[in-house]
């Protein structure tokens, strides 16, 4: 029996797992937790995306996991290399949420969780992937679970509230 | 500023100085308005990634109140004035003279706009000592208020800065009551400039940016 490790990614990383290991993700506020798994091979790679395009950035070097229009394609390429086949891919997405609602923080950073999903969606489309599920948007943070196993994606909220999608 | 990690010892003293001023100044205040002696702590300037950061101040997944503020003028950024729910319960209760006030009750409006308030005047005293020191012109945003986790919150915080880099420089001054000083820390102020303002608030000081 091998023992269970749940992996844990931080804001703007990412990482692949093979059952029976899972891994997760804390605190999940306007980013966005996109998993993309091969449920056949038990494997699952996520990502903590943090902001919608690579063209935000202000030079020097892109850390992928960071913007959605990076880290989608970095993380196929993660989920196949660990023995992911392409056309049985699958995603999950949780996160991109609104966690303050005034106008006072500027009116280009306000919708950042929306955009940060769309652009996840429109990533995902590219690369032919269905969403299997999501719990997205909302005025919440959210810390995410995903079970390569199972395909189950657990989300909690701050009020303690689970839910499994 | 380039690079957060291109940072001396003296831009670093420069930033504790700041922290301290500004949370001294607020700690003022509070302790007014609480009509009770506040102590601050030594600031701790911080310089991570924000996996790190998140970690450094608590992990992303502790509850938090945390009322924001975005910082316009010469040197914008972003504050944070963050508590655990029960301190923050505490001091409602005191500022409105409810003692069964709870945020548990729903949005509880006179509550939340009282802990917004509170924030709003901790976060002006540390703002206006700051500006003084400085001779920049700081304004303070409408503060926001949010019960949720601290990752959460504070990544919202990251956002300009993320667009330059990976890495956070975090001015986190802690405050608590005296009387309990070995009792869990009671609040934090975390100042967040943008990338930008460093080179601002450096020259501001008479010291180069780099």
């Amino acid at each position: 029996m091998s023992i269970v490790q749940a992996v844990k990614i931080g804001i703007a990383e990412m990482e692949v797992v093979k059952a029976p290991n899972v891994i997760r993700t804390c605190g999940l506020g306007s980013c966005v937790g996109v998993v993309i798994y091969d449920i056949g091979k038990a494997v699952a790679g996520m990502a903590h995306v943090m902001l919608p395009h690579s063209s935000m950035a202000r030079g020097g070097d892109i850390n992928v996991a960071k913007y959605a229009d990076t880290a989608v394609e970095a993380l196929i390429r993660l989920v196949v290399a660990a023995g992911g086949r392409k056309g049985m891919l699958r995603a999950k997405l949780a996160g991109g949420a609104q966690m303050f609602s005034f106008s006072a923080a500027g009116g280009d950073m306000m919708r950042i969780g929306a955009r940060n999903v769309e652009e996840v969606k429109k990533q995902l489309e590219r690369f032919h992937i269905p969403v299997v599920a999501e719990d997205v948007g909302g005025h919440n943070g959210r810390t995410i679970e995903f079970h390569p196993q199972t395909g189950v994606l657990s989300i909690r909220t701050a009020s303690q509230e689970l839910k499994e999608i | 500023m380039e690079d957060v990690r291109s940072l001396t010892g003296t831009h670093i003293d420069i930033l504790r100085e700041i922290g301290n001023i500004g949370a001294g100044n607020a700690a003022t205040a509070l302790s007014l308005l609480l009509n009770k002696k506040i102590e601050m702590s030594v600031p701790r300037v911080q310089i991570a990634t924000f996996a790190e950061m998140m970690e450094l101040i608590g992990g992303p997944e502790q509850v938090v109140a945390c009322v924001y503020l975005r910082i316009e003028g010469d040197a914008p950024g972003n504050m944070f004035f963050v508590l655990p729910p029960e301190q923050a319960e505490r001091f409602v209760r005191r500022m409105i003279g409810d003692d069964s006030f709870s945020f548990q009750d729903g949005a509880d409006e006179l509550g939340c706009s009282a802990l917004q308030e509170l924030g709003n005047i901790l976060a002006g005293s540390y703002l206006s000592a700051l500006a003084d020191f400085t001779q920049l012109a700081l304004h303070p945003s409408v503060p926001a208020l949010a019960i949720d986790m601290l990752g959460a919150v504070l990544s919202f915080g990251l956002l300009e800065l993320s667009r330059a880099g990976d890495y956070a420089i975090l001015i986190d001054t802690a405050i608590y009551d005296e009387r309990r000083p070995n009792e869990s820390i009671d609040g934090h102020f975390f100042l967040l400039p943008d990338p930008e303002s460093f080179s601002t608030i450096f020259r501001a000081l008479g010291v180069s940016g780099r």
